[in-house]
């Protein structure tokens, strides 16, 4: 337990302070509310919102054709209209904006906007759509496969002459919602200088203003983003949060007011984009001495009606499509697909929670049909130092931890006493007992899915105050705290010293997007060259101050090249500004390269790589099914712990989400339509779901990153609903390969009873 | 009507008696430290202490509250801006994330903890089951209301080392 975290904005949040977006308001603000489809493929005959203009208090409607820039945008395929123009493809879509004096106006307008609309064919399941036969959802892209990644290496027909045991298996995962607690909201306002200034609940500053820029088609100088307190995002408020972003932003500039567009939590779930549902297909080919000969996957993402990310995403997926796993042979064909369901985007794990639900499983299966235990089979098929990837990257440039964080878990959690106890169903007991564990690695940051860098500026004041910004945005997750912690342990001071100054998109250069787990590997690299460049600063003030060469930097003080200390940090400062030195930093981090080749499947994807493993113990009430989870344990190898109290925060958070992604977490549609509105029919974990948990942090110092540490938020979730899967199966016997559980436990549950 | 928040009385009048407490507080007072996550009583962020019990802001209408004492979270530190031993224990035990669960979380913690002065893990897990948090696993956030036990009735035990 904690008993002084550091959190520099935790003072504004515990007191109320904190102001999000929806808690700005500004003289002559205007409100506006979003127009949805009520169906999920259709085309707009007409809409007359004439009925609508003329309620009291409503000032305006705004269509498609009230755009001035770009009707349509995205990050990789330019096919999601921040305004449905003609055809509609999801339920999700959104016709017009309604813009009143106040809120419950705009609300009150919304059944006055009638559209005549004539629905068409669509398609809801990604098999279905990868058939030529089946309707396009997107025909200007002329396919339903929106992107296919393939590995190929070795040789499968050699592989599968060798194998000498066969394992197959399919497994589903389920849509699933971010939940973040802030519904999406956006207050943009036209500046006197021409600005459209922004304050959104999003998570990409940057993304965000090329929305709002091709919206508005104007240029990105013209467009400013601002980083405010946002209520959660888990890679949940990106597109759909640049759209709402870019809503509000068309709405003030055409009343040339402040308009603010709030989503409701019914609007919130309708609109933004889910986890992507996978159905994986593998088959595996073992030794009977327990070596695994190939590995062959078919893997179809559903991606819904918009691209978004699913390029992306699903490249993880491919990467990481046989786990940390040293595999010779290896076919790995991976689809993401249209549909017209609800689109599928980023969400915290981008492809890795789906991919290793299915191979930990399929491991302990192949384990159990060798019959041989489950951490030997891993320990003589995991990657080591210098083993390579399925991908043909070589693991030597960081330590490769796999055994290191798997002992410290089943140590801490007595797996292999515990182990022995388990239920398989045992029908002569009331509650079934199960543990189970599962381990991963990941790749730390984009990899080959995007230009990686990122920028910090220092810039010391005259007396001695640092103010400290990066391109990195402040999720909720502490990025903030860790840049400053980065940043006085650097240069030696107390943090007290730093004020993180919150960025906007006109005064940094774009980093990228806070995603990937990549804001203290990139921007605490910024930092620290940042912090190199302003000890080299304050040395040249001492320097020129005393008339003397080759000083150097240390701990705060600046010291002669005969080692006497000559300046402490505030008179080196004072003498930069006395000598025309300004004590200011740019610091660039940029990725170190990254290979990949889209025919082969083969490269260095990602520059390290974090490994984890966490176990679950649970109780199985064998009458009703009710799983109690007893005990969650994880061990991530960081590289380096920043911020040992909100690192620790996160690994409890990710196992949380992970285990209701495991158990609960569904959201389910019905021809595009969603059959859940709001949290009454979502299941989140709550505190009573959740056992005491433990994190052990494990630290091997990654050479690659500056600071030395890697990433936290995606690994602390990707491996938690494996580790249950397979508790659970130790428990009642039975083997649960779709998601989620839960639901599948009491039916099974029943069907014994009867 | 009267309706007195965080210590001082408001005059309502009674046309208003059907406005949401949520919407009164955040649109006419400005208190904008209670959140909307649902605003149909489900996920708890928009919880404030109506006569030092937890309600729901977006499910009481005015005419609930009158003549009661209704805290926010703007009014759980002291006048002078010291914070409360449980704010300060939310801030020690790192049980801050995205913070938008943190002005619910806190009220429901703080009117638990004036019932309970000696709460066992399992006594305060329960009582924040009405409030979803979905960054922290509300781990340290039962360590924030064990911490903030021990300082604010200085217990001698340790059970929650």
């Amino acid at each position: 337990m904690f008993t002084d975290a550091f959190r520099n904005d935790a003072a504004a949040k515990v007191t109320g302070k904190a102001k999000y977006t929806d808690d700005y308001k500004l003289p002559d603000m205007l409100y506006a509310v979003p127009v949805h489809s009520k169906v999920a493929s259709a085309i707009i005959k007409t809409i007359n919102y004439s009925k609508a203009l003329n309620q009291k208090g409503v000032v305006a409607v705004y269509t498609a054709k009230d755009i001035p820039g770009n009707i349509k945008f995205g990050q990789i395929i330019k096919d999601c209209p921040t305004l449905v123009n003609r055809r509609i493809r999801s339920a999700g879509d959104v016709i017009a904006l309604i813009v009143a004096e106040t809120r419950e106006i705009a609300l009150s307008a919304l059944p006055f906007v009638e559209v005549e609309l004539e629905e068409i064919p669509g398609v809801y399941n990604p098999e279905e759509a990868m058939q030529g036969t089946s309707p396009l959802v997107n025909p200007d892209f002329g396919s339903n496969i929106c992107n296919y990644h393939k590995v190929r290496t070795g040789n499968m027909e050699q592989g599968e002459k060798e194998a000498e045991l066969i394992i197959e298996q399919e497994f589903n995962t389920s849509r699933v919602e971010h939940c973040y607690l802030e519904p999406e909201t956006a207050l943009c306002y036209l500046r006197p200088d021409g600005v459209m200034e922004v304050l959104g609940s999003m998570q990409h500053p940057f993304s965000t203003r090329r929305f709002v820029a091709s919206t508005l088609g104007c240029k990105l100088s013209a467009v400013e983003v601002k980083n405010i307190p946002m209520g959660g995002g888990f890679g949940g408020k990106d597109d759909t949060a640049a759209l709402v972003c870019a809503r509000a932003a068309l709405c003030a500039y055409l009343t040339r007011k402040p308009v603010k567009l709030i989503y409701s939590r019914e609007m919130s779930m309708r609109e933004s984009y889910k986890r992507h549902p996978y159905k994986l297909q593998y088959r595996m080919g073992l030794k009977k001495n327990g070596k695994i000969v190939f590995i062959k996957a078919r893997i179809v993402a559903d991606g819904g009606a918009y691209c978004s990310v699913t390029p992306w995403v699903t490249w993880r997926s491919t990467v990481q499509s046989c786990g940390c796993y040293e595999v010779p042979n290896v076919q790995s064909d991976v689809y993401g697909v249209y549909t017209n369901n609800i689109f599928s985007g980023a969400f915290r794990g981008f492809g890795s929670p789906q991919v290793n639900f299915a191979i930990e499983q399929l491991i302990e299966m192949a384990a159990e049909k060798l019959n041989m235990d489950a951490t030997e089979f891993r320990k003589m098929n995991m990657v080591h130092q210098g083993s390579k990837t399925i991908t043909e990257q070589k693991l030597d440039n960081h330590t490769v931890s796999l055994q290191q964080v798997m002992d410290s878990v089943l140590q801490e959690i007595d797996y292999e006493n515990k182990v022995q106890q388990c239920s398989f169903g045992n029908p002569d007991v009331e509650e079934w007992y199960g543990i189970g564990y599962a381990i991963a690695y990941r790749g730390v940051s984009l990899g080959a899915e995007g230009t990686d860098m990122n920028s910090a500026i220092i810039n010391i004041q005259p007396d001695g105050s640092v103010l400290l910004e990066t391109g990195v945005h402040e999720n909720g997750q502490g990025a903030q705290s860790a840049m400053i912690l980065i940043a006085a342990k650097e240069l030696g001071i107390p943090k007290e010293l730093i004020r993180y100054r919150l960025p906007s998109t006109s005064n940094i250069p774009d980093g990228g997007s806070t995603v990937a787990s990549r804001g203290t590997i990139m921007g605490g690299g910024a930092v620290v060259n940042a912090a190199k460049i302003i000890k080299q600063r304050l040395c040249e003030g001492v320097e020129k101050a005393l008339g003397i060469n080759g000083c150097s930097y240390k701990n705060g003080n600046i010291y002669s090249a005969q080692g006497e200390k000559v300046a402490d940090f505030f008179a080196a400062v004072r003498w930069c500004y006395d000598h025309q030195i300004y004590p200011f930093a740019f610091g660039v981090f940029k990725a170190p390269q990254i290979s990949w080749d889209e025919e082969t499947g083969h490269g260095n994807a990602y520059f390290s790589w974090v490994y984890s493993c966490q176990a679950a113990e649970l109780k199985v009430n064998c009458k009703t099914g009710k799983i109690t989870l007893l005990n969650l344990v994880a061990a991530h190898d960081i590289g380096k712990a920043i911020n040992p109290a909100l690192l620790t925060g996160q690994i409890y958070g990710g196992m949380a989400m992970g285990a209701g992604y495991a158990l609960y977490e569904n959201f389910p549609l019905v021809k595009g339509e969603p059959q859940i509105t709001n949290y009454n029919g979502y299941r989140v974990m709550r505190s009573t779901d959740l056992p005491e948990m433990t994190a052990i942090l494990i630290e091997n110092a990654d050479p690659n990153s500056p600071s030395n540490a890697k990433g936290i938020g995606e690994p602390a979730l990707e491996i938690t609903a494996p580790a249950i899967s397979t508790a659970l199966y130790r428990a009642t016997g039975k083997r649960f390969t779709d998601l989620p559980i839960a639901p599948q436990v009491r039916e099974y549950v029943k069907g014994k009873k009867q | 009507m009267k309706i007195t928040v965080n210590n001082t009385e408001y005059s309502v009048s009674e046309e208003l008696a059907e406005l949401k407490l949520s919407t009164y507080l955040r649109e006419n007072l400005g208190l904008t430290g209670t959140k909307i996550g649902c605003d149909i009583g489900v996920c708890g962020s928009c919880t404030v202490l109506v006569n030092n019990k937890p309600g729901r802001s977006c499910l009481l209408k005015l005419k609930d509250v009158v003549n009661k004492e209704v805290l926010t979270i703007e009014g759980l530190a002291s006048s002078s801006g010291t914070l409360h031993p449980i704010q300060q224990a939310f801030i020690d035990a790192g049980a801050i994330q995205c913070g938008f669960c943190t002005p619910g979380m806190v009220l429901t913690a703080y009117a638990f903890l004036l019932e309970n002065k000696q709460p066992s893990r399992e006594e305060a897990r329960e009582a924040i089951k009405g409030n979803i948090c979905r960054c922290t696993g509300y781990q340290q956030i039962i360590d924030a209301i064990l911490l903030a036990a021990q300082r604010m009735w200085n217990n001698e035990d340790k059970r929650f080392d």
